[in-house]
C-alpha cells in the first residue's frame, strides 16, 4: 500500500533533442501514458510521444461555417423578411450586399472557436496540475525539458520505469506526488 | 548548431535576426528581467506621466463633447465627416501593421518577425481602440451606439445591411476582437514564464491567473500551435478585408474622388505604409533605452525600412490612377476634384502629402539611411504625418466642394477637435508605456525557437 499516491515520474533533460530522442524511447519500450513538457513548441515531440490525433482544425471549420451562415440568415431575414425596406432600388434579398458581414462574421466565429476549441481541448484553465508540485519544473518554461511517465500507465511500477528512465541519462529523476 | 546560424546570416544578406551568443537561459532572462527584476526608470514614470495627462485631456474633450454635442467641432454641411472620420481612418490603418507582422509574416515563415510581433500586435489593439472611439462619438449621440448592432428591441427595426457603414461596424468589431485573442494566445506561454520566474506572490498569481496553467505539454503545443497558423490564416484576410470595408465606406458614395474602384488595395497599402512607420517609430526608441538592440537588429530596421518603400510606391500608383482617372474619365466633376486639390484652397496640403508620401521616403533606397535608426525615426514620422493628410485630403477637399457650387463650404478644425486628436495620441502613448512595464514586449518562446540550440538532430 502507497500512503501518498504518486501521479508518475519525471525524468529533467538538457535540450530539445535529448528528449525527443527519450521521448521516442520510452514509446518504443511500450509505454503509452507517457508526455513531454519543452518551454517552446517542438515539432518532433507530439509523434515522438504518439499523439496525433488534432481536432483544433475541425472545431475552428465548424465554427466558421456556423459564422457564415448565421451571419447571412441574419442579414436575410431581418432585411428581407421581417423588416423589409427597399433601399438603392435593390430588391430585399440584395445578397451581394449581404456578403462583407456574412465574411467578417465567418472570421470571427472561425476565430474563437480556434481559440476556445485549442483551450478546451488542452483542458485550460487548469490552475492546478501535480507537475506543478516538482521544484524543478518551474525550469520548464525557461530552458528544461522534461518527461513524465504516469502511474496509470499499465507497464508503470515504481522500480523497473525509474530504472528505464535513468536508463536515458536524465539530468535529474523527480517522483510527482499527486 | 552552426548551420542554423550562418544560414539565418545568409537568409539576412546581411545582420542576424539575434546576435549570436545568446541561449534560452539569456534570452528568457533578458525580456523577462524588464517586466521582473528591472526597477522603473524615472524616464518611464515621466513619459508615462505625460501620457497620461494628455488622455485626460482627451476625456476633457470628450465630456465637454457628451455635453454640448458635436457642434463643438469644425464639421458643419457640406463637411460633416472632418476630423472624426480623418482619425478613424488613420488610427485603423496603423493598426493593419500588426497584423501584417504577427499573421501574413507568420504564414510567409518570415522567422524576424519573431522579435517584433508581440509589440506590434499591441500596438495594432490600442491603435483601433483609439479608432473605435472616433466613429462612436462622431454618431452624436454615444450613448445610443448600441443601436448600430442587430438585437430585439421594441422599435421593431432592425439595421440596414446595405449600408458600409454597418458593415464597418462588423468588420471593426471582428477586428479588434480577433488581434485580442491573437494577442493573447501568443502570451500565454510567456505569461507562464513570467509566473515561473518571478519573486512576488501577487505578481505570480496575476501572471498564473492569466497564464491559465500553461504548462507546457507536447499535447498542449501540438494543438496551440495549430490555433495559432489558422488564427493567422483568418487573420489574413480579415485584415486586408477590414480596410477595403473603411474604403467601401468612400467608395460607395457617389462624391467625386470617392467613387473609385481603386479605393480598396491603394487604402490596404496605405495602412499597411503607416503602420510600418509606427512600428519603427515605437520599436527605435524601445531597442535603445531597454537595451534590445540583440534582437531587434539593424535587420528589423532594414526590413522595415522595405516594405515602407515597397507599400509607399503602391499609394503612389494610386495617387497617379487617381489623377489620371481624372482626366481620362471625361468627367467635368471628377476633372474638378483633381483641379481643386492642386489649385484650390487646401492644395498647399496636398502638395504637403505627395512631399510626405512619395518624394521624402525615396531617400530610403539609400542603404546607410536603411540602416541609420534616426534617420529612420525621422522618416517614419513623416509618413506618419502624410498618411494622416492622405486620409484629411480624401475626407475634406472631395466634400467641400461638390456637385453643386450653392452648397460649397470650408473646414476649419476647432480647438476641440485638436485636443481630441491629440488626445487619442496620449492614450494611445499610455497603454504602450503600460504595456512595456507589465507585459513581455518580445514574444519569449518565439525567441527560443529562433537559437540553433532549438533544432532537434534525431537520427532516423
Amino acid at each position: 500500500m502507497k500512503t501518498t499516491p504518486i501521479y508518475g515520474i519525471m525524468a529533467e533533460f538538457d535540450s530539445a533533442t535529448a528528449l525527443v530522442e527519450a521521448a521516442r524511447k520510452t514509446h518504443d519500450a511500450g509505454y503509452r501514458k507517457i508526455d513531454a513538457y519543452s518551454p517552446f513548441p517542438v515539432e518532433e515531440l507530439a509523434e515522438a510521444i504518439g499523439f496525433h490525433t488534432n481536432r483544433v482544425a475541425l472545431v475552428t471549420l465548424i465554427g466558421a461555417i456556423i459564422g457564415g451562415l448565421s451571419g447571412y440568415l441574419m442579414q436575410y431575414w431581418m432585411n428581407a423578411v421581417n423588416y423589409p425596406v427597399i433601399v438603392g432600388g435593390k430588391p430585399p434579398h440584395s445578397w451581394p450586399a449581404f456578403i462583407p458581414i456574412t465574411f467578417e462574421m465567418t472570421i470571427l466565429f472561425g476565430g474563437i472557436s480556434a481559440v476556445l476549441g485549442m483551450l478546451a481541448l488542452n483542458g485550460l484553465p487548469m490552475p492546478y496540475h501535480p507537475v506543478f508540485n516538482v521544484p524543478r519544473f518551474a525550469m520548464a518554461t525557461k530552458d528544461r525539458f522534461f518527461l513524465i511517465v504516469f502511474s496509470t500507465d499499465p507497464k508503470y511500477s515504481p522500480a523497473t520505469t525509474r530504472a528505464f528512465l535513468e536508463s536515458l541519462q536524465p539530468r535529474s529523476i523527480s517522483e510527482v506526488p499527486s | 548548431m552552426a548551420d542554423r546560424m550562418e544560414q539565418v546570416e545568409v537568409e539576412g544578406g546581411g545582420a542576424p535576426v539575434i546576435e549570436p551568443g545568446h541561449t534560452f537561459g539569456t534570452v528568457t532572462d533578458k525580456i523577462s528581467s524588464i517586466v521582473l527584476t528591472r526597477p522603473t526608470s524615472i524616464g518611464w514614470f515621466v513619459g508615462f506621466g505625460v501620457a497620461f495627462l494628455v488622455t485626460m485631456m482627451l476625456l476633457f474633450a470628450l465630456g465637454y463633447l457628451f455635453a454640448k454635442g458635436v457642434g463643438i467641432w469644425g464639421i458643419n454641411i457640406p463637411i460633416g465627416w472632418g476630423f472624426a472620420i480623418v482619425n478613424f481612418v488613420w488610427w485603423i490603418g496603423i493598426g493593419h501593421a500588426g497584423t501584417l507582422i504577427s499573421a501574413i509574416l507568420l504564414l510567409l515563415r518570415q522567422s524576424w518577425r519573431n522579435s517584433i510581433n508581440r509589440f506590434a500586435e499591441a500596438m495594432t489593439l490600442f491603435a483601433v481602440a483609439c479608432a473605435g472611439i472616433f466613429p462612436l462619438v462622431h454618431t452624436g449621440r454615444p450613448w445610443l451606439a448600441y443601436w448600430l448592432f442587430p438585437y430585439p428591441n421594441t422599435m421593431i427595426y432592425w439595421p440596414q445591411f446595405r449600408s458600409p457603414l454597418v458593415w464597418d461596424v462588423f468588420a471593426v468589431s471582428t477586428y479588434f476582437t480577433i488581434s485580442l485573442l491573437f494577442w493573447f494566445i501568443g502570451l500565454i506561454p510567456d505569461l507562464a514564464t513570467l509566473r515561473d520566474r518571478s519573486d512576488n506572490r501577487w505578481a505570480q498569481m496575476i501572471y498564473g491567473i492569466l497564464a491559465m496553467g500553461w504548462r507546457g505539454s507536447a499535447r498542449h503545443w501540438h494543438r496551440y500551435e495549430s490555433a495559432y497558423l489558422l488564427l493567422a490564416g483568418l487573420a489574413t484576410p480579415l485584415v486586408l478585408s477590414v480596410h477595403t470595408v473603411v474604403s467601401f465606406d468612400f467608395a460607395i458614395g457617389i462624391i467625386s474622388g470617392w467613387h473609385t474602384t481603386i479605393f480598396p488595395p491603394y487604402f490596404v497599402a496605405g495602412a499597411i505604409y503607416s503602420g510600418f512607420a509606427m512600428v519603427l517609430m515605437l520599436a527605435i526608441p524601445i531597442r535603445k533605452l531597454y537595451g534590445l538592440e540583440d534582437f531587434i537588429t539593424e535587420r528589423h530596421l532594414q526590413n522595415s525600412a522595405k516594405v515602407m518603400l515597397a507599400t509607399g510606391w503602391i499609394v503612389a500608383y494610386g495617387y497617379g490612377i487617381e489623377a489620371f482617372m481624372g482626366w481620362y474619365s471625361g468627367d467635368r466633376y471628377d476633372a474638378f476634384t483633381l483641379w481643386n486639390r492642386l489649385h484650390g484652397p487646401y492644395a498647399f496640403l496636398y502638395l504637403l502629402l505627395l512631399t510626405c508620401n512619395i518624394g521624402v521616403p525615396q531617400v530610403l533606397w539609400i542603404r546607410k539611411l536603411r540602416t541609420n535608426p534616426v534617420a529612420l525615426f525621422l522618416i517614419s514620422l513623416v509618413i506618419l504625418v502624410g498618411m494622416w493628410l492622405e486620409r484629411f485630403v480624401i475626407v475634406v477637399i472631395s466634400l467641400h466642394r461638390d456637385f453643386l457650387t450653392s452648397s460649397w463650404g470650408m473646414y476649419y478644425p476647432t480647438r476641440w477637435d485638436w485636443m481630441t486628436f491629440i488626445g487619442t495620441i496620449g492614450m494611445f502613448l499610455a497603454a504602450m508605456f503600460l504595456f512595456v512595464r507589465i507585459l513581455p514586449m518580445i514574444s519569449i518562446f518565439e525567441m527560443r525557437t529562433l537559437l540553433p540550440e532549438a533544432e532537434v538532430k534525431v537520427a532516423e
